[in-house]
Protein backbone atom coordinates (compact mmCIF):
# COMPACT_ATOMS: atom_id res chain seq x y z
CA UNK A 1 0.00 0.00 0.00
CA UNK A 2 1.22 3.47 -0.60
CA UNK A 3 2.53 5.38 2.36
CA UNK A 4 0.41 8.36 1.60
CA UNK A 5 -2.47 6.43 1.86
CA UNK A 6 -4.94 7.61 5.21
CA UNK A 7 -7.81 5.29 4.40
CA UNK A 8 -8.34 2.69 1.87
CA UNK A 9 -11.20 0.82 1.07
CA UNK A 10 -11.37 -2.27 -0.70
CA UNK A 11 -13.76 -4.33 -2.52
CA UNK A 12 -16.51 -3.45 0.29
CA UNK A 13 -19.65 -4.94 0.22
CA UNK A 14 -23.07 -4.97 1.81
CA UNK A 15 -26.55 -6.53 0.83
CA UNK A 16 -29.39 -5.96 2.40
CA UNK A 17 -32.29 -8.77 2.00
CA UNK A 18 -30.82 -9.44 -1.53
CA UNK A 19 -30.42 -5.51 -2.97
CA UNK A 20 -26.58 -4.66 -3.24
CA UNK A 21 -26.48 -1.70 -2.00
CA UNK A 22 -22.74 -1.49 -1.87
CA UNK A 23 -21.23 -3.88 -3.72
CA UNK A 24 -17.46 -4.13 -4.35
CA UNK A 25 -16.42 -0.56 -4.09
CA UNK A 26 -12.90 0.39 -3.54
CA UNK A 27 -11.32 4.05 -3.13
CA UNK A 28 -8.33 5.63 -1.46
CA UNK A 29 -8.08 8.44 0.44
CA UNK A 30 -4.67 9.80 0.55
CA UNK A 31 -3.79 12.48 3.57
CA UNK A 32 -4.75 16.06 3.26
CA UNK A 33 -6.96 15.36 0.24
CA UNK A 34 -10.99 16.14 -0.12
CA UNK A 35 -12.28 13.37 -1.34
CA UNK A 36 -16.30 13.87 -2.76
CA UNK A 37 -18.91 10.60 -2.73
CA UNK A 38 -21.61 11.27 -4.99
CA UNK A 39 -24.35 9.53 -6.50
CA UNK A 40 -28.41 9.78 -6.96
CA UNK A 41 -30.17 8.73 -4.41
CA UNK A 42 -30.18 5.29 -3.13
CA UNK A 43 -26.85 4.37 -4.38
CA UNK A 44 -25.38 3.51 -1.61
CA UNK A 45 -23.54 6.69 0.08
CA UNK A 46 -24.70 6.24 3.34
CA UNK A 47 -24.22 2.76 3.82
CA UNK A 48 -20.89 3.04 2.43
CA UNK A 49 -20.34 5.77 5.36
CA UNK A 50 -21.77 3.14 7.78
CA UNK A 51 -19.60 0.67 6.57
CA UNK A 52 -16.32 2.36 7.03
CA UNK A 53 -17.13 3.83 10.67
CA UNK A 54 -18.20 0.65 11.71
CA UNK A 55 -21.64 1.20 12.10
CA UNK A 56 -22.54 -1.65 9.98
CA UNK A 57 -20.32 -4.86 9.29
CA UNK A 58 -19.81 -5.23 5.54
CA UNK A 59 -20.58 -8.79 3.72
CA UNK A 60 -16.66 -8.33 2.34
CA UNK A 61 -14.40 -6.50 1.74
CA UNK A 62 -11.77 -4.49 4.06
CA UNK A 63 -11.27 -1.15 5.50
CA UNK A 64 -7.86 0.21 6.30
CA UNK A 65 -6.94 3.25 8.06
CA UNK A 66 -3.48 4.51 8.69
CA UNK A 67 -2.43 1.13 7.33
CA UNK A 68 -4.37 -0.87 9.64
CA UNK A 69 -7.03 -3.07 9.31
CA UNK A 70 -10.52 -1.72 10.95
CA UNK A 71 -12.89 -3.98 9.39
CA UNK A 72 -15.59 -4.80 11.74
CA UNK A 73 -14.72 -2.51 14.81
CA UNK A 74 -17.32 -0.80 16.79
CA UNK A 75 -17.87 2.46 15.89
CA UNK A 76 -15.95 4.18 19.01
CA UNK A 77 -12.84 1.69 18.71
CA UNK A 78 -12.98 3.44 14.92
CA UNK A 79 -13.61 7.25 16.21
CA UNK A 80 -10.86 7.00 18.66
CA UNK A 81 -7.89 6.02 16.10
CA UNK A 82 -9.33 9.28 14.53
CA UNK A 83 -11.97 8.85 11.72
CA UNK A 84 -15.11 10.33 12.38
CA UNK A 85 -18.28 10.79 11.02
CA UNK A 86 -21.32 13.60 10.98
CA UNK A 87 -24.68 12.01 11.06
CA UNK A 88 -27.00 13.50 7.91
CA UNK A 89 -29.67 13.42 9.94
CA UNK A 90 -29.30 15.97 12.81
CA UNK A 91 -29.92 14.99 15.87
CA UNK A 92 -27.83 17.05 18.38
CA UNK A 93 -28.50 15.51 22.12
CA UNK A 94 -31.51 18.21 22.23
CA UNK A 95 -32.17 18.46 26.26
CA UNK A 96 -28.37 20.08 26.81
CA UNK A 97 -27.02 23.77 25.59
CA UNK A 98 -25.00 23.73 22.55
CA UNK A 99 -21.24 23.24 24.60
CA UNK A 100 -22.57 20.60 26.60
CA UNK A 101 -23.07 18.23 22.97
CA UNK A 102 -19.33 18.72 22.88
CA UNK A 103 -18.72 17.42 26.12
CA UNK A 104 -19.37 14.05 25.45
CA UNK A 105 -16.52 13.82 22.55
CA UNK A 106 -14.15 15.97 24.99
CA UNK A 107 -14.66 12.55 26.97
CA UNK A 108 -13.29 10.17 24.82
CA UNK A 109 -10.12 8.41 25.27
CA UNK A 110 -8.72 9.58 22.10
CA UNK A 111 -8.85 12.84 23.74
CA UNK A 112 -7.85 12.16 27.41
CA UNK A 113 -4.73 10.84 25.64
CA UNK A 114 -3.88 13.66 23.51
CA UNK A 115 -4.26 15.98 26.60
CA UNK A 116 -2.63 14.17 28.73
CA UNK A 117 -5.30 12.53 30.72
CA UNK A 118 -6.15 15.92 31.93
CA UNK A 119 -9.12 17.52 30.79
CA UNK A 120 -9.00 21.09 32.80
CA UNK A 121 -12.19 23.31 32.38
CA UNK A 122 -14.03 20.96 29.66
CA UNK A 123 -16.45 23.67 29.54
CA UNK A 124 -13.69 26.61 28.34
CA UNK A 125 -12.52 24.19 25.85
CA UNK A 126 -16.05 23.19 24.30
CA UNK A 127 -16.74 26.81 24.10
CA UNK A 128 -13.47 27.63 22.27
CA UNK A 129 -14.33 24.91 20.18
CA UNK A 130 -17.75 26.50 19.20
CA UNK A 131 -16.26 29.82 18.75
CA UNK A 132 -13.61 28.38 16.58
CA UNK A 133 -16.64 26.99 14.09
CA UNK A 134 -18.82 29.98 13.79
CA UNK A 135 -20.73 29.88 17.02
CA UNK A 136 -18.51 34.11 17.75
CA UNK A 137 -21.17 35.91 15.92
CA UNK A 138 -23.65 35.78 18.77
CA UNK A 139 -22.36 34.90 22.39
CA UNK A 140 -25.52 33.58 24.04
CA UNK A 141 -25.90 30.63 21.26
CA UNK A 142 -23.36 28.12 23.22
CA UNK A 143 -26.09 28.17 25.95
CA UNK A 144 -29.20 27.78 24.32
CA UNK A 145 -30.64 24.07 24.41
CA UNK A 146 -29.24 22.56 21.42
CA UNK A 147 -33.06 21.65 20.48
CA UNK A 148 -33.72 24.77 19.62
CA UNK A 149 -30.56 26.10 16.99
CA UNK A 150 -31.54 26.12 14.04
CA UNK A 151 -30.54 23.97 10.60
CA UNK A 152 -26.91 26.13 10.07
CA UNK A 153 -25.75 25.60 13.82
CA UNK A 154 -26.80 21.87 14.43
CA UNK A 155 -24.82 21.10 11.44
CA UNK A 156 -21.79 23.37 12.74
CA UNK A 157 -22.31 21.47 16.09
CA UNK A 158 -22.44 18.27 14.30
CA UNK A 159 -18.58 19.45 12.58
CA UNK A 160 -17.97 20.23 15.94
CA UNK A 161 -18.41 16.80 17.68
CA UNK A 162 -16.09 15.40 15.37
CA UNK A 163 -13.52 18.33 15.72
CA UNK A 164 -13.40 17.67 18.99
CA UNK A 165 -12.13 14.53 18.85
CA UNK A 166 -9.24 16.15 16.98
CA UNK A 167 -9.46 13.44 13.79
CA UNK A 168 -7.44 13.26 10.93
CA UNK A 169 -10.54 12.10 8.89
CA UNK A 170 -14.12 13.95 8.98
CA UNK A 171 -16.38 11.79 6.84
CA UNK A 172 -19.74 14.38 6.09
CA UNK A 173 -22.73 13.08 4.97
CA UNK A 174 -24.57 15.71 3.59
CA UNK A 175 -23.36 17.99 5.42
CA UNK A 176 -24.31 20.95 3.03
CA UNK A 177 -28.08 19.90 2.22
CA UNK A 178 -30.81 21.24 3.32
CA UNK A 179 -28.56 25.01 4.42
CA UNK A 180 -29.99 27.77 2.29
CA UNK A 181 -27.45 29.52 -0.01
CA UNK A 182 -25.96 31.71 2.77
CA UNK A 183 -25.63 29.21 5.65
CA UNK A 184 -23.49 27.38 3.20
CA UNK A 185 -20.72 29.92 2.10
CA UNK A 186 -20.65 30.35 5.41
CA UNK A 187 -20.04 26.99 6.42
CA UNK A 188 -17.39 25.90 3.12
CA UNK A 189 -14.56 28.22 4.43
CA UNK A 190 -14.80 26.61 7.78
CA UNK A 191 -14.38 23.35 6.04
CA UNK A 192 -11.78 24.33 3.81
CA UNK A 193 -10.08 25.59 7.18
CA UNK A 194 -10.03 22.16 8.20
CA UNK A 195 -8.27 21.24 4.87
CA UNK A 196 -5.45 23.67 5.72
CA UNK A 197 -5.64 22.11 9.49
CA UNK A 198 -4.27 18.88 7.80
CA UNK A 199 -7.68 17.12 8.38
CA UNK A 200 -8.81 14.79 5.57
CA UNK A 201 -12.26 14.90 4.04
CA UNK A 202 -14.88 12.33 2.54
CA UNK A 203 -17.79 14.51 1.86
CA UNK A 204 -20.98 12.86 0.57
CA UNK A 205 -23.11 15.50 -1.50
CA UNK A 206 -25.86 15.96 -3.73
CA UNK A 207 -24.86 19.93 -3.92
CA UNK A 208 -22.26 19.47 -6.64
CA UNK A 209 -21.54 22.90 -7.37
CA UNK A 210 -20.11 23.62 -4.06
CA UNK A 211 -18.91 19.71 -3.37
CA UNK A 212 -16.50 20.37 -7.26
CA UNK A 213 -15.24 23.89 -5.84
CA UNK A 214 -13.57 21.82 -2.44
CA UNK A 215 -13.00 18.16 -3.34
CA UNK A 216 -9.25 17.09 -5.09
CA UNK A 217 -11.11 14.13 -6.77
CA UNK A 218 -14.84 12.85 -6.69
CA UNK A 219 -15.98 9.16 -6.70
CA UNK A 220 -19.12 8.21 -8.22
CA UNK A 221 -21.81 5.69 -7.07
CA UNK A 222 -24.88 4.86 -8.62
CA UNK A 223 -26.97 0.93 -7.37
CA UNK A 224 -24.13 0.53 -4.70
CA UNK A 225 -21.38 0.06 -7.63
CA UNK A 226 -18.50 2.80 -8.46
CA UNK A 227 -18.48 4.19 -12.02
CA UNK A 228 -16.08 6.33 -12.04
CA UNK A 229 -13.37 7.95 -9.99
CA UNK A 230 -11.20 11.02 -11.15
CA UNK A 231 -10.80 14.99 -10.81
CA UNK A 232 -14.54 17.06 -10.49
CA UNK A 233 -13.65 17.94 -14.02
CA UNK A 234 -12.95 14.32 -15.39
CA UNK A 235 -15.96 12.88 -13.36
CA UNK A 236 -18.19 15.31 -15.18
CA UNK A 237 -17.20 14.47 -18.66
CA UNK A 238 -17.69 10.61 -18.03
CA UNK A 239 -20.28 9.28 -19.83
CA UNK A 240 -21.58 6.47 -17.52
CA UNK A 241 -22.00 9.42 -14.43
CA UNK A 242 -24.21 11.52 -16.98
CA UNK A 243 -26.10 8.45 -17.62
CA UNK A 244 -26.61 7.37 -13.76
CA UNK A 245 -27.86 11.51 -13.15
CA UNK A 246 -29.93 11.79 -15.87
CA UNK A 247 -31.42 8.29 -15.63
CA UNK A 248 -31.01 6.48 -19.34
CA UNK A 249 -29.52 3.96 -18.07
CA UNK A 250 -31.88 0.69 -18.89
CA UNK A 251 -33.84 -0.23 -16.37
CA UNK A 252 -32.96 -3.47 -14.46
CA UNK B 1 -67.34 38.43 29.37
CA UNK B 2 -65.16 38.76 32.53
CA UNK B 3 -63.24 35.79 32.10
CA UNK B 4 -61.95 36.24 29.06
CA UNK B 5 -60.61 39.87 29.59
CA UNK B 6 -57.89 38.65 31.47
CA UNK B 7 -55.20 36.40 31.64
CA UNK B 8 -52.38 34.27 33.59
CA UNK B 9 -49.31 35.36 33.18
CA UNK B 10 -46.10 33.15 34.84
CA UNK B 11 -43.14 35.14 35.79
CA UNK B 12 -40.05 33.84 37.00
CA UNK B 13 -38.56 34.28 39.83
CA UNK B 14 -35.96 36.76 40.41
CA UNK B 15 -33.74 34.64 37.34
CA UNK B 16 -30.79 35.34 37.95
CA UNK B 17 -30.22 33.46 41.26
CA UNK B 18 -31.70 30.29 39.54
CA UNK B 19 -28.59 30.06 36.81
CA UNK B 20 -27.20 26.84 36.34
CA UNK B 21 -23.98 26.40 38.40
CA UNK B 22 -23.47 30.11 39.17
CA UNK B 23 -25.22 31.84 41.90
CA UNK B 24 -25.74 35.48 42.31
CA UNK B 25 -26.60 36.07 45.79
CA UNK B 26 -27.62 38.93 47.29
CA UNK B 27 -29.47 38.51 50.07
CA UNK B 28 -30.70 36.14 52.97
CA UNK B 29 -33.56 35.70 51.66
CA UNK B 30 -32.09 34.61 48.01
CA UNK B 31 -30.05 31.97 49.88
CA UNK B 32 -33.01 31.00 51.90
CA UNK B 33 -35.08 31.01 48.74
CA UNK B 34 -32.92 28.09 47.51
CA UNK B 35 -31.89 25.64 50.62
CA UNK B 36 -35.25 26.07 51.66
CA UNK B 37 -36.49 23.05 49.45
CA UNK B 38 -33.62 20.83 49.89
CA UNK B 39 -33.51 22.05 53.61
CA UNK B 40 -37.26 21.04 53.83
CA UNK B 41 -36.60 17.52 52.14
CA UNK B 42 -33.76 16.63 55.07
CA UNK B 43 -34.90 17.96 58.32
CA UNK B 44 -38.59 16.40 57.02
CA UNK B 45 -37.11 12.96 56.68
CA UNK B 46 -34.91 12.95 59.59
CA UNK B 47 -37.64 14.16 61.76
CA UNK B 48 -40.67 12.21 60.80
CA UNK B 49 -39.67 8.68 62.40
CA UNK B 50 -39.91 11.09 65.80
CA UNK B 51 -43.04 11.47 65.59
CA UNK B 52 -44.26 8.02 64.49
CA UNK B 53 -45.12 5.01 65.95
CA UNK B 54 -43.12 1.57 65.96
CA UNK B 55 -45.67 0.54 63.33
CA UNK B 56 -45.29 3.11 60.95
CA UNK B 57 -41.16 3.63 61.45
CA UNK B 58 -41.58 0.54 60.12
CA UNK B 59 -43.50 1.72 57.50
CA UNK B 60 -41.33 4.81 56.48
CA UNK B 61 -37.84 2.04 56.29
CA UNK B 62 -40.10 0.31 53.62
CA UNK B 63 -40.60 3.36 51.88
CA UNK B 64 -37.17 4.15 51.92
CA UNK B 65 -36.56 0.96 49.79
CA UNK B 66 -38.99 1.89 47.45
CA UNK B 67 -37.70 5.45 47.07
CA UNK B 68 -33.94 3.64 46.32
CA UNK B 69 -35.89 1.77 43.52
CA UNK B 70 -38.02 4.66 42.32
CA UNK B 71 -34.40 7.07 42.64
CA UNK B 72 -32.61 3.66 40.01
CA UNK B 73 -35.66 3.42 37.45
CA UNK B 74 -35.51 7.21 37.31
CA UNK B 75 -31.81 7.87 36.96
CA UNK B 76 -31.98 4.76 34.14
CA UNK B 77 -35.18 5.61 32.26
CA UNK B 78 -34.68 9.59 32.24
CA UNK B 79 -31.02 10.02 31.58
CA UNK B 80 -30.02 6.74 30.35
CA UNK B 81 -32.59 5.49 28.08
CA UNK B 82 -33.21 2.41 30.13
CA UNK B 83 -36.72 1.55 31.06
CA UNK B 84 -36.03 -1.09 33.45
CA UNK B 85 -38.91 -2.75 34.86
CA UNK B 86 -36.72 -5.32 37.12
CA UNK B 87 -36.14 -3.62 40.35
CA UNK B 88 -37.71 -6.85 41.94
CA UNK B 89 -34.38 -8.77 40.48
CA UNK B 90 -32.02 -5.88 42.61
CA UNK B 91 -34.02 -6.58 45.91
CA UNK B 92 -34.27 -10.24 45.27
CA UNK B 93 -30.60 -10.09 44.71
CA UNK B 94 -29.54 -8.37 47.36
CA UNK B 95 -31.80 -9.83 49.62
CA UNK B 96 -31.06 -13.56 49.41
CA UNK B 97 -27.30 -12.71 49.01
CA UNK B 98 -27.17 -11.30 52.39
CA UNK B 99 -29.55 -13.23 53.82
CA UNK B 100 -27.82 -16.65 52.84
CA UNK B 101 -24.47 -15.26 54.42
CA UNK B 102 -26.41 -14.78 57.84
CA UNK B 103 -27.87 -17.70 57.61
CA UNK B 104 -25.76 -20.00 56.68
CA UNK B 105 -22.00 -18.69 57.52
CA UNK B 106 -23.60 -15.84 60.40
CA UNK B 107 -22.15 -12.87 59.75
CA UNK B 108 -23.54 -10.00 61.14
CA UNK B 109 -26.08 -7.90 59.04
CA UNK B 110 -23.55 -4.91 58.99
CA UNK B 111 -21.44 -7.11 57.51
CA UNK B 112 -23.53 -8.74 55.02
CA UNK B 113 -25.55 -5.73 53.68
CA UNK B 114 -22.02 -4.28 52.61
CA UNK B 115 -21.49 -7.36 50.61
CA UNK B 116 -24.36 -8.07 49.36
CA UNK B 117 -25.03 -4.78 47.98
CA UNK B 118 -21.74 -5.22 46.21
CA UNK B 119 -21.65 -8.74 44.75
CA UNK B 120 -25.56 -8.40 44.16
CA UNK B 121 -25.01 -4.91 42.08
CA UNK B 122 -22.58 -7.01 39.99
CA UNK B 123 -24.78 -10.03 39.40
CA UNK B 124 -27.50 -7.70 38.13
CA UNK B 125 -25.47 -5.59 36.28
CA UNK B 126 -23.82 -9.14 34.37
CA UNK B 127 -27.34 -10.52 34.18
CA UNK B 128 -28.31 -7.46 32.33
CA UNK B 129 -25.71 -7.12 30.06
CA UNK B 130 -26.91 -8.68 27.22
CA UNK B 131 -30.18 -6.98 27.06
CA UNK B 132 -28.12 -3.68 27.09
CA UNK B 133 -28.38 -3.70 23.29
CA UNK B 134 -31.94 -3.40 23.11
CA UNK B 135 -33.45 0.12 23.42
CA UNK B 136 -36.96 1.24 24.69
CA UNK B 137 -39.94 -1.14 25.02
CA UNK B 138 -37.17 -4.42 24.26
CA UNK B 139 -35.37 -3.90 26.93
CA UNK B 140 -38.78 -2.97 29.24
CA UNK B 141 -39.47 -6.25 28.42
CA UNK B 142 -36.30 -8.22 28.90
CA UNK B 143 -35.63 -6.83 32.11
CA UNK B 144 -39.20 -7.91 33.41
CA UNK B 145 -38.37 -11.24 32.69
CA UNK B 146 -35.49 -11.25 35.44
CA UNK B 147 -37.25 -11.14 38.35
CA UNK B 148 -40.46 -14.13 37.32
CA UNK B 149 -37.07 -16.09 35.93
CA UNK B 150 -35.44 -15.94 39.51
CA UNK B 151 -38.44 -16.94 41.07
CA UNK B 152 -39.39 -19.63 39.05
CA UNK B 153 -35.39 -20.94 39.32
CA UNK B 154 -35.72 -21.05 43.72
CA UNK B 155 -38.99 -22.57 43.36
CA UNK B 156 -38.32 -25.68 40.91
CA UNK B 157 -34.54 -26.27 42.87
CA UNK B 158 -36.41 -26.03 45.77
CA UNK B 159 -33.06 -23.99 46.66
CA UNK B 160 -32.42 -21.40 49.27
CA UNK B 161 -35.63 -22.43 51.82
CA UNK B 162 -37.56 -22.73 48.77
CA UNK B 163 -41.34 -21.91 48.32
CA UNK B 164 -40.97 -21.30 52.35
CA UNK B 165 -37.93 -19.02 52.47
CA UNK B 166 -35.78 -18.73 55.30
CA UNK B 167 -36.68 -17.08 58.55
CA UNK B 168 -34.98 -15.82 61.85
CA UNK B 169 -32.35 -13.84 60.21
CA UNK B 170 -30.79 -11.76 62.49
CA UNK B 171 -32.32 -8.17 62.28
CA UNK B 172 -30.57 -4.57 62.76
CA UNK B 173 -30.01 -3.62 66.28
CA UNK B 174 -32.52 -1.53 67.43
CA UNK B 175 -35.50 0.48 65.07
CA UNK B 176 -33.56 3.81 65.22
CA UNK B 177 -30.66 2.65 63.63
CA UNK B 178 -33.34 0.74 61.07
CA UNK B 179 -34.65 3.80 59.78
CA UNK B 180 -31.85 5.90 59.64
CA UNK B 181 -29.92 3.99 58.02
CA UNK B 182 -32.05 3.89 55.39
CA UNK B 183 -32.99 7.67 55.34
CA UNK B 184 -29.33 7.96 55.36
CA UNK B 185 -28.52 5.85 52.28
CA UNK B 186 -31.92 7.59 50.29
CA UNK B 187 -30.49 11.33 51.33
CA UNK B 188 -26.85 10.45 49.96
CA UNK B 189 -28.33 8.38 46.77
CA UNK B 190 -30.87 11.28 45.99
CA UNK B 191 -28.43 14.13 46.04
CA UNK B 192 -25.08 11.93 44.93
CA UNK B 193 -27.55 11.14 41.82
CA UNK B 194 -28.59 14.68 41.36
CA UNK B 195 -25.03 15.36 41.26
CA UNK B 196 -23.64 12.59 38.89
CA UNK B 197 -26.35 13.30 36.36
CA UNK B 198 -24.61 16.73 35.82
CA UNK B 199 -21.18 15.97 35.64
CA UNK B 200 -19.51 14.97 32.20
CA UNK B 201 -20.53 11.13 32.73
CA UNK B 202 -24.16 12.23 32.91
CA UNK B 203 -23.48 14.30 30.29
CA UNK B 204 -22.47 11.57 28.31
CA UNK B 205 -25.08 9.30 29.58
CA UNK B 206 -27.55 11.51 28.64
CA UNK B 207 -26.09 11.73 25.52
CA UNK B 208 -27.15 8.42 24.98
CA UNK B 209 -30.65 8.72 25.98
CA UNK B 210 -31.00 11.27 23.24
CA UNK B 211 -28.49 9.80 20.16
CA UNK B 212 -26.77 6.95 20.86
CA UNK B 213 -25.38 6.74 17.70
CA UNK B 214 -23.59 10.32 18.25
CA UNK B 215 -22.10 9.41 21.17
CA UNK B 216 -20.61 6.25 19.52
CA UNK B 217 -19.38 8.21 16.63
CA UNK B 218 -17.66 10.44 19.07
CA UNK B 219 -15.47 7.66 20.73
CA UNK B 220 -17.57 6.42 23.52
CA UNK B 221 -18.68 2.98 24.34
CA UNK B 222 -22.13 3.18 25.17
CA UNK B 223 -22.06 0.05 26.43
CA UNK B 224 -19.39 0.64 28.94
CA UNK B 225 -21.46 3.22 30.00
CA UNK B 226 -24.20 2.08 30.46
CA UNK B 227 -23.12 -1.04 32.50
CA UNK B 228 -21.84 2.10 35.11
CA UNK B 229 -25.04 3.47 34.99
CA UNK B 230 -26.87 -0.33 35.50
CA UNK B 231 -24.40 -0.80 37.90
CA UNK B 232 -25.62 2.27 39.95
CA UNK B 233 -28.94 1.93 39.86
CA UNK B 234 -28.75 -2.22 40.68
CA UNK B 235 -26.47 -1.10 43.70
CA UNK B 236 -29.24 1.46 44.89
CA UNK B 237 -31.53 -1.47 44.68
CA UNK B 238 -29.63 -4.61 46.01
CA UNK B 239 -29.11 -2.27 49.11
CA UNK B 240 -32.64 -2.14 49.55
CA UNK B 241 -33.03 -5.59 49.06
CA UNK B 242 -30.20 -6.64 51.30
CA UNK B 243 -32.18 -4.07 53.87
CA UNK B 244 -35.49 -5.49 53.36
CA UNK B 245 -34.46 -9.04 54.54
CA UNK B 246 -32.97 -7.73 57.72
CA UNK B 247 -35.58 -5.65 58.42
CA UNK B 248 -38.17 -8.44 58.44
CA UNK B 249 -35.88 -10.99 59.66
CA UNK B 250 -37.15 -13.48 56.91
CA UNK B 251 -36.16 -14.16 52.97
CA UNK B 252 -38.77 -15.38 50.34
CA UNK B 253 -39.61 -15.63 46.99
CA UNK B 254 -41.66 -12.36 47.32
CA UNK B 255 -38.51 -10.54 47.46
CA UNK B 256 -38.33 -11.39 43.49
CA UNK B 257 -42.47 -9.87 43.83
CA UNK B 258 -43.96 -7.58 41.31
CA UNK B 259 -44.62 -4.91 43.87
CA UNK B 260 -40.93 -4.17 43.62
CA UNK B 261 -41.14 -3.37 39.89
CA UNK B 262 -44.49 -1.59 39.95
CA UNK B 263 -44.53 0.40 43.13
CA UNK B 264 -41.54 2.61 42.49
CA UNK B 265 -42.64 3.10 38.77
CA UNK B 266 -45.97 4.92 39.91
CA UNK B 267 -44.07 6.60 42.58
CA UNK B 268 -41.63 7.93 40.18
CA UNK B 269 -44.41 8.78 37.47
CA UNK B 270 -46.60 10.14 40.84
CA UNK B 271 -43.49 12.32 41.68
CA UNK B 272 -42.30 13.39 38.47
CA UNK B 273 -40.02 11.47 35.76
CA UNK B 274 -36.48 13.14 35.53
CA UNK B 275 -36.30 15.16 38.76
CA UNK B 276 -35.03 12.39 41.24
CA UNK B 277 -36.63 13.79 44.24
CA UNK B 278 -39.95 12.88 42.97
CA UNK B 279 -39.94 9.19 43.05
CA UNK B 280 -38.26 9.37 46.51
CA UNK B 281 -41.44 12.08 47.71
CA UNK B 282 -43.80 9.57 45.30
CA UNK B 283 -42.36 6.69 47.50
CA UNK B 284 -42.87 8.14 50.88
CA UNK B 285 -46.69 8.80 50.32
CA UNK B 286 -47.38 5.76 48.09
CA UNK B 287 -45.75 2.90 50.67
CA UNK B 288 -47.92 4.26 53.83
CA UNK B 289 -51.03 4.79 51.29
CA UNK B 290 -50.76 1.10 50.39
CA UNK B 291 -49.84 0.44 53.73
CA UNK B 292 -53.26 1.84 54.89
CA UNK B 293 -54.92 -0.15 52.69
CA UNK B 294 -53.61 -3.21 53.87
CA UNK B 295 -56.80 -5.21 53.94
CA UNK B 296 -57.23 -5.18 50.15
CA UNK B 297 -54.81 -7.36 49.62
CA UNK B 298 -53.39 -7.81 45.81
CA UNK B 299 -56.53 -5.34 45.35
CA UNK B 300 -53.38 -2.58 45.79
CA UNK B 301 -52.07 -3.26 42.89
CA UNK B 302 -54.60 -2.08 41.08
CA UNK B 303 -54.41 0.98 43.08
CA UNK B 304 -51.03 1.41 42.04
CA UNK B 305 -51.97 1.01 38.47
CA UNK B 306 -55.01 3.51 38.62
CA UNK B 307 -52.54 6.00 40.27
CA UNK B 308 -50.44 5.55 37.95
CA UNK B 309 -52.89 5.57 35.08
CA UNK B 310 -54.27 9.12 36.39
CA UNK B 311 -51.18 10.66 36.67
CA UNK B 312 -50.17 9.85 33.28
CA UNK B 313 -53.79 11.29 31.58
CA UNK B 314 -54.07 14.12 34.24
CA UNK B 315 -50.59 15.41 35.57
CA UNK B 316 -47.98 13.73 33.55
CA UNK B 317 -45.26 16.12 34.41
CA UNK B 318 -45.71 14.72 37.89
CA UNK B 319 -45.98 16.51 41.08
CA UNK B 320 -43.03 17.85 41.99
CA UNK B 321 -42.32 19.61 38.61
CA UNK B 322 -45.71 21.23 39.21
CA UNK B 323 -44.45 22.56 42.83
CA UNK B 324 -40.92 23.45 41.49
CA UNK B 325 -42.72 25.72 38.86
CA UNK B 326 -44.95 27.05 41.03
CA UNK B 327 -42.08 27.60 43.54
CA UNK B 328 -39.92 29.30 40.88
CA UNK B 329 -42.22 30.81 39.09
CA UNK B 330 -45.49 33.40 40.42
CA UNK B 331 -48.68 33.54 38.41
CA UNK B 332 -50.54 37.02 38.10
CA UNK B 333 -53.94 38.52 36.06
CA UNK B 334 -53.27 40.66 33.36
CA UNK B 335 -55.73 42.44 31.77
CA UNK B 336 -56.55 41.62 28.18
Amino acid sequence: METEALLHVDKISKAFGGVNAVSEVSFTLKRGEVLGVIGPNGSGKTTLVNLITGFVRPDRGRVYFKGKEITGMPPHKIANLGLTRTFQVMRPYHSLPAFKNLIIPLNAPRVRKTRGGKLGDVDAVAIDILEEIGFERDARVPYKPAGSLPLGYLKRLELGRCIALRPEVIICDEILSGLSMSEITGLLPLLERLQMDGISLVMIEHRLRELFRLADRVIVLSFGQKIADGTPEEVMENQEVKKAYLGREKKR
Amino acid sequence: MKAESRRKKRLDRSIKVRTEGLYALSSWAEILYLVLPRAVLIFGLLLIPLFLDMYWRRVICAAGIYALLALGFDFLAEFVGLVCLGGAFFIGAGGYISGLLNAYAGWPPFVCIPIATLSGAVISTLILVPALRLRGIYFAIASFMFPLFAVYIIIALSAFGGTEGISALDTLPNQWSEIYLILGVVLISLFGLRRLVNEDMGLILRGIKDNDQAVRASGISITAYKIKAVFIASLMGCFGGAYLSHLYGWLGISLFGMDFSILPIAATVMGGMGTLAGGVLGALILTPLSEALRGFGQLRVVLYCFILLLFIVYKPEGFLSYFQRKYHQFEVWEEV
